[in-house]
């Protein structure tokens, strides 16, 4: 990459390159800085993974529909299982979480994007490069095989002598990096650059879920980075963390992990809860009850968050008084849970009800998660957690919380602003066969887990046979054949959601800007929203200030009567739009950077010429973007419309 | 720069708590007290202790708009960082001849990644620093130059900070 001398300068350059502004073709894409494309990227790639680790998890199923089953080798099992889980959680839900939080967090605060740009990007593209190194494994000597938790001494050279687990340990590195960066971004973006009048109690509760979320992570990831890097220095340079001949202790591992991994099922299921707590007031034409509520037990879940992680440790030898202690902690935590869930069901109670598939999934995750929710109460005890810990009984709850709060949550999500986003509607009825199917398929699959749990299936477990199968109604073969069974009417429900994808794509209808009716600041847009987002940024004077610039209260009645259609504000804000938009401009370096660090990882693995490599790319990146020029020129990206009538919809699928 | 900073606390954090663990396992090499020489570390820790001295005369003399004399602070508080940085690669040539490698015991291991990472970070903060006297002389700060000479100075007095735990905590307690 030659360094350009340039000779014409608006900006005092010295050897630094020239920005690039491409708007069509690929490049716009790769080079981008803006939230909306990262948005999408991040969705796009999550939903990939989504897929690979649904594939794992259907082996798992079909290797324990049968007994002795002839599907997966116990090694492959091993590996089947450690990343379906790693993939599920780390490249599928905090990313697809992270895409919600891209594209909406600017737009429902009122911002044209988010504090830093480029980092945005970077974190995107790091995000890539670490799920692309932790899957080359399959492909380069066998995947990490040691569980998702990883435990070492088990995970370490001694015990797991193949590279699966390097890259793994690197994999996530990378990621976790990703997300602390992504993290900043976002906690700076909300604490400076709400739209004028938008305090913290008029942030949509979409905007709270996430900023928790970031200060989560600020604070859970260096822990699990300090976790993987004395593996990793232990695997590949020597060192004797783990090595209990040489007095290391057991326990080290599991509590470093942990103090991350609690906090991190709250990183996964916040932004569930955020996304419903728009959805649910929406569909029950009736404002979110308790809002304050809402707000403050999703704080305090967070903040709690921090003090459980040994429930995960019961069984350990960790001693009465930790234990005790971690129980009554693990207790308390389900109060702010509850409270929400109270507040969900109190805002639908007495509302009009708006039964499309978006409002379908809501519903859906404060049934599923509830029932996790109380099997999780039951593991919060500690003794009846002896009998439970590492039984089917554990990964009955964690998928109940995980696949029917998380998933149903994102689901929601996608059929609720796909139409914001790609300016077509999802078609309703597959949507309806898509959410018939999951909750089905949920239910077949996972439900009958807590019978085998309790009868005494272990997890990690890559083969039953007849003859320990247990007979009547707990004959584990059975419900495992059931569970199976289940796991593909779950699979059918994920295709009909791709299906309608592709089916929206060529034939769905244009969605207008305000489809649902909706309350909060992003569909103060057009369908999809402009480059630069606002044509006037928006002042707030009211918590949904959206649906307050459409609804007034009529003296005489008391009740809410319409005073605009999205439509007209959406044009209003075009008429009084501002002259000067300057948008940041696109940028190499991020992209570079990322590749850089890609290399880094693999040199860890493959030698230290690779490693030196990868700093020198990183390094030189670090300073071509410090000097890149601030913008590529003075022109708008997208001029707002000038004469008065509202821009054509377009779609980008 | 305080949530990333925010988030190192936790890094840190974590290693620190993995060396008191494993501070006192000497299966086999040199023992803490054996081998710590406090009298050199504490030099090299004042030069890091007064390169927080020069950098907060960076910070004032970038508020004063004086460039030349925030690039001269800046480079002084490079120069200190990369001393200290140069003592602490003595400090492990002398361990490593004296039988503590990272592979000896967990005491070696937990030692040299600690004070490992912690140079590292100090180290990035030299490249720091010299590069941000570089952009302050070619004029190609575009934000608000003071405001960029202090967060620099804060990552730089976080270092510092952080080797004040450190080092009371690894030379001065006993193990």
């Amino acid at each position: 990459m030659a360094i350009i001398i340039k000779t014409t300068s608006n900006s005092q350059s010295l050897g630094a390159m020239r920005r690039p502004v491409h708007t069509t073709g690929w490049k716009q894409w790769v080079f981008t800085v803006d939230h909306k494309k990262i948005g999408i990227m991040y969705g796009v790639v999550a939903l990939v993974f989504f897929i690979i680790a649904g594939v794992e998890a259907l082996l798992i199923r079909l290797q324990l529909s049968m007994p002795d089953g002839k599907v997966l080798s116990a090694d492959m099992y091993n590996q089947m299982f450690t990343m379906h889980a790693t993939t599920m959680v780390f490249l599928f839900a905090m990313p697809m979480a992270a895409s919600f939080a891209n594209y909406l967090l600017p737009l429902q605060i009122g911002a044209r994007d988010v504090a830093f740009p480029r980092l945005n990007a970077l974190s995107f593209w790091l995000f890539l490069t670490g799920g692309l190194i932790l899957n080359a494994s399959w492909f380069l000597g066998g995947a990490a095989d040691g569980g998702w938790f990883m435990y070492a001494p088990n995970s370490g050279p001694v015990f797991s002598p193949s590279n699966g687990v390097d890259f793994w340990v690197l994999g996530l590195q990378i990621a976790g990096v990703a997300s602390l960066l992504g993290a900043i971004n976002l906690i700076v973006t909300v604490l400076n650059m709400r739209a004028p009048g938008m305090t913290f109690m008029r942030m949509p509760v979409f905007t709270w879920m996430i900023l928790v979320v970031q200060f989560l992570l600020v604070f859970s990831l260096p822990v699990i980075t300090v976790a993987l890097v004395l593996l990793m220095f232990q695997r590949s340079f020597g060192a004797t963390f783990f090595d209990v001949s040489q007095g290391a202790d057991p326990l080290l591992w599991q509590h470093l992990f942990w103090i991350f991994g609690h906090p991190e099922v709250y990183v996964l299921i916040l932004p569930g809860f955020g996304i419903i707590s728009e959805v649910l007031p929406t569909f029950s034409r009736k404002p979110l009850f308790g809002y304050p509520f809402v707000v403050f037990s999703g704080a305090s879940i967070g903040l709690l968050g921090f003090g459980v992680w040994a429930h995960h440790m019961f069984a350990s030898g960790l001693g009465p008084v930790s234990v005790a202690v971690f129980s009554v902690s693990t207790m308390a935590i389900a109060i702010p849970t509850g409270i929400k869930i109270f507040n969900w069901l109190l805002t639908m109670w007495g509302g009009k009800i708006w039964y499309t598939a978006a409002m379908k999934f809501a519903v859906g995750l404060v049934v599923l998660f509830t029932i996790g929710g109380l099997s999780g109460v039951t593991h919060a005890v500690a003794p009846s957690d002896t009998q439970q810990t590492d039984t089917y009984y554990i990964v009955a709850h964690f998928h109940y919380v995980l696949f029917g709060g998380m998933v149903f949550g994102l689901f929601a999500g996608f059929y609720y602003w796909w139409p914001k986003v790609f300016g077509k509607m999802l078609n309703e009825k597959l949507g309806t066969w898509n959410f018939w199917l999951m909750v089905i398929g949920t239910n077949m699959t996972f439900g009958p887990m807590h019978i085998l749990g309790l009868q005494g299936q272990p997890r990690r477990m890559y083969i039953w046979t007849e003859a320990r199968a247990g007979e009547g109604f707990f004959n584990f073969g059975f419900w495992n054949l059931f569970a199976s069974v289940g796991s593909f009417v779950l699979a059918v429900g994920v295709l009909f959601f791709l299906i309608n994808i592709v089916y929206t794509a060529r034939k769905g209808t244009v969605a207008p800007l305000d489809p649902w009716d909706a309350r909060t600041l992003e569909w103060l847009t057009t369908s999809p929203p402009k480059e630069h987002n606002f044509d006037r940024i928006p002042v707030v004077h009211h918590l949904d200030q959206f649906f307050h610039m459409k609804y007034e209260e009529d003296e005489a009645t008391h009740s809410m009567k319409q005073i605009a259609q999205g439509e007209d504000l959406v044009r209003n804000e075009e008429a009084h739009a501002d002259a000067h938009i300057h948008m940041p401009s696109p940028s190499y370096w991020p992209f570079v950077m990322a590749l850089g660090v890609g290399i880094l990882g693999m040199g860890v693995i493959y030698g230290v010429p690779v490693m030196v490599v990868g700093a020198a790319v990183v390094l030189l990146s670090t300073f071509g973007w410090v000097l890149e020029p601030a913008t590529a020129s003075e022109s708008d990206f997208d001029s707002p419309s000038d004469d008065g009538h509202t821009k054509e919809i377009t779609s980008f699928v | 720069m305080w949530l990333f900073l925010g988030s190192e606390c936790l890094l840190f954090g974590g290693l620190i708590s993995t060396y008191m663990l494993y501070r006192g396992r000497v299966a086999d090499g040199p023992h803490p007290d054996q081998i710590y020489d406090i009298p050199f570390t504490s030099v090299s820790s004042f030069v890091l202790l007064m390169s927080s001295l020069t950098m907060v005369l960076a910070v004032s003399s970038a508020k004063r708009k004086d460039d030349a004399r925030t690039n001269l602070w800046l480079i002084v508080t490079a120069i200190l960082g990369a001393t200290f940085v140069g003592g602490q690669v003595y400090e492990y040539t002398t361990f490593v001849r004296e039988g503590l490698k990272l592979d000896t015991s967990l005491f070696g291991s937990s030692f040299y990644v600690l004070t490992g990472f912690h140079g590292l970070h100090v180290s990035v903060g030299v490249i720091m620093l010299l590069a941000t006297a570089g952009i302050i002389k070619k004029n190609r700060i575009t934000g608000d130059k003071p405001e960029v000479v202090e967060l620099v100075g804060l990552y730089w007095h976080f270092v510092d900070i952080v080797w004040i735990v450190i080092f009371t905590l690894i030379y001065l307690i006993p193990a």
